[in-house]
């Protein structure tokens, strides 16, 4: 989210006061929207009461009111000292080094299903980031799929995701 | 004494082998859960919830509460043996715990810690026993209009007591209304905020969010930082416990006192991170060895843990008896128990008499269960957190997806639980607070029904809200709390403008 909003600061990172914009005007955008789908909804006084739009659009209202004075005080600097950094490059890449492959793994869940992605990201995780093993990371990968799997299929009876292409149909649950 | 046998009749269920076995479990589990870094106690239930669905209701209820004291009971083994705490009314207990951890006394901390804790929940429980049916009974007399006052009591005073930036509090705290407002209008059954989006109708749950917000956020917040476990080892053996245990009477004036803040504070919303601070902020003004504070005291451990403990226990007493939880981790729980087809609030003491009674004898027992677990386990709990990150990080974000996943069964829960935990990084950055957008989801709909229903009572009249005394006065409390930062900042500026004395 915070990424959109990022211009190169010479202290080598994202600043606070460019990710209180973001945010703000993201969190303005969302309020806007709660106000456009109230009115579509009817914010008045209807023939039996409220009706449903009534307390989204106060709620809708507050949010673009409160984001609003936010971003103000983002804008006149007042809500940091100059040059505050929310995030630095380095400190950046680490972040994503865990988000990117989170949503690749949460893709490959819907693809082929949680055991495998859950195996595959695991021993991933720890080749890629961790340095570890081949041997070691696919047998840790291996057991904790398993444990879910033992642990929800098996004794809890709450099936996970199978995924759209089902690498374990074999096994029959 | 109708209340008491009750309870009893609660103790007789709540003790069957099954339900002690169940016992012993929630708290293990909710330990580990708790230890895990980016896990708390508000995810842990989240992510154990769905376990429960398969359960009888009474060994259901009887796991969650326990999963509760687990998770109370989690924070304290990270501050003390590795300077993180795992929740944030932890963060006190590390001033003295983790000193003493350094001079080779975790294992005094530690039964420090659980010893205080205990009795910082006993006694709220006990307070809840004898408090929660007088409240319930006088809330019986609440109509629409005093509940919206108490709903806007509790999330004023989220404004009014909170840390953050106000604006921020009540961005964060709409947003959560408005994600409450999706799917189906519970009153004239139109479809809102959805955009066209089908899959949108069901809502946003409130679990997803906390399983998004603070694990996976918590999570790429410790990646930023790098974690590198320094922690110390805790040997803890009957005989330091003992020894610790003679030496705690001699705190009981610290003790009383913590209790009486957590109480008091936790029946308040967001109670329990103030009250540990208070009662550590106190204590250290009163103990004679008040200047030793931060280099290691017993007694340093003891005010936080016990206030922290005391108001998470209380944060239950208005969530049982007005529906109304004083804390994320309350909230949860709540949401536990409306799957259930439980609804918390006055008419609870009255028509599931039973139910309500089995749990709080759970919570008695719960608490003695916890305390022996986290007494003899230590050792495992601490070799867990000794991990490595690029172990434990992959696997925290399969135990979240899972915890998504068995919420609805719902494959866009988990992409959601991603956004949720994008957002989440970046709020806690910027200071906005996601305890009161947790607690906006999952009272949305509730204080939604309630302001609707004031409203057709009174023909669109607002002056509803102060039509009689009660309802005046809760309304009259929660203004002045959702104007007190106005206040505050005017009796600064007023101080300012005089000439300061030096």
């Amino acid at each position: 989210m915070t990424e959109k909003a990022a211009p190169p600061s010479p202290a080598g990172g994202i600043t606070m006061r460019s990710a209180e914009i973001a945010i703000a005007l993201i969190v303005f955008g969302l309020g806007a929207l709660v106000v456009y789908d109230s009115v579509r909804l009817g914010w008045r006084w209807g023939i039996e009461g409220p009706q449903a739009g009534y307390f989204p659009f106060y709620i809708g209202l507050v949010i673009c009111i409160s984001s609003a004075v936010i971003l103000a005080q983002a804008l006149r600097g007042r809500s940091h000292p100059r040059g505050e950094i929310f995030v630095e490059w380095q400190a950046l890449r680490q972040v994503l080094s865990v988000l990117l492959p989170a949503a690749l793994y949460v893709f490959a869940i819907q693809m082929i299903g949680l055991y495998v992605a859950s195996a595959l990201y695991i021993a991933g995780f720890m080749i890629w980031l961790g340095k570890y093993g081949w041997m070691k990371s696919a047998l840790l990968g291996l057991a904790v799929s398993a444990l879910a799997f033992v642990t929800f299929e098996v004794w809890f009876q709450v099936p996970l995701h199978k995924g759209a292409y089902d690498p374990l149909a074999f096994l029959g649950y | 004494m109708e209340d008491i046998t009750a309870l009893f009749q609660g103790f007789a269920i709540a003790l069957t082998p099954f339900n002690l076995m169940l016992m012993f479990i929630g708290v293990s589990l909710s330990v580990i859960i708790g230890v895990l870094p980016g896990l708390g106690g508000a995810n842990g239930i989240a992510i154990l919830l769905p376990l429960t669905f398969t359960m009888p209701p009474t060994s259901a209820i009887i796991m969650l509460s326990c999963i509760y004291w687990g998770a109370l009971f989690g924070g304290a083994i990270t501050s003390i043996l590795f300077n993180i705490p795992g929740e944030p009314w932890s963060v006190a207990t590390t001033f003295d715990g983790y000193p003493m951890a350094q001079q080779g006394r975790a294992g005094e901390a530690l039964t420090a810690a659980f010893t205080s804790s205990f009795i910082g929940a006993l006694v709220a429980v006990i307070m809840i026993t004898f408090l929660a049916p007088l409240v319930a009974r006088f809330a019986l007399q609440f109509g629409p209009p005093e509940f919206f006052a108490v709903y806007f009591l509790t999330f004023c005073s989220f404004i009014g007591m909170g840390k953050e930036p106000p604006f921020k509090i009540v961005a964060a705290m709409m947003l959560g209304f408005a994600l409450a407002a999706v799917g189906i209008d519970t009153v004239t059954g139109q479809l809102r905020l959805i955009f066209g989006w089908y899959e949108l109708m069901r809502g946003f749950d409130f679990l997803i969010a906390v399983i998004g917000l603070f694990g996976i956020g918590e999570i790429l917040l410790s990646m930023e930082e790098g974690l590198s476990f320094q922690g110390r080892s805790a040997k803890i053996n009957l005989k330091i416990v003992l020894e610790t245990w003679k030496k705690l009477p001699h705190y009981w004036a610290t003790s009383v006192r913590s209790c009486l803040i957590g109480c008091w504070m936790g029946i308040t919303p967001g109670g329990a991170t103030p009250a540990s601070f208070m009662s550590y902020g106190v204590a250290k003004r009163v103990s004679k060895d008040g200047q030793k504070f931060g280099t290691g005291q017993l007694e340093g451990v003891v005010a936080p843990e016990t206030a922290a403990h005391a108001a998470g226990t209380s944060a239950l007493l208005p969530m049982l008896s007005l529906g109304i939880p004083g804390s994320p981790t309350a909230a949860v729980l709540l949401g536990g128990l409306l799957i259930w087809g439980l609804q918390p609030g006055p008419l609870l003491f009255v028509e599931q008499k039973d139910f309500v009674w089995g749990l709080i004898a759970s919570m008695y027992l719960g608490n003695i269960a916890g305390l022996i677990i986290v007494l003899t386990c230590v050792p495992l709990f601490a070799a867990i957190l000794r991990v490595p990150f690029s172990i434990i990080a992959p696997i925290i974000v399969v135990i979240c997806a899972i915890g998504a996943y068995t919420v609805h069964h719902a494959m866009l829960d988990i992409w959601w639980m991603l956004l949720f935990g994008v957002a989440g990084y970046a709020f806690k950055k910027l200071a906005y607070p996601l305890a009161p957008l947790v607690l906006a989801l999952v009272l949305g709909d509730r204080a939604e029904d309630a302001f609707r229903q004031s409203m057709i009572m009174a023909q669109g009249d607002m002056r509803i809200f102060f039509s009689n005394w009660l309802v005046g006065s809760i309304m009259g409390l929660a203004s002045v709390l959702l104007f007190w930062p106005l206040f505050s900042r005017l009796k600064a500026r007023a101080r300012k403008g005089a000439p300061a004395p030096r």
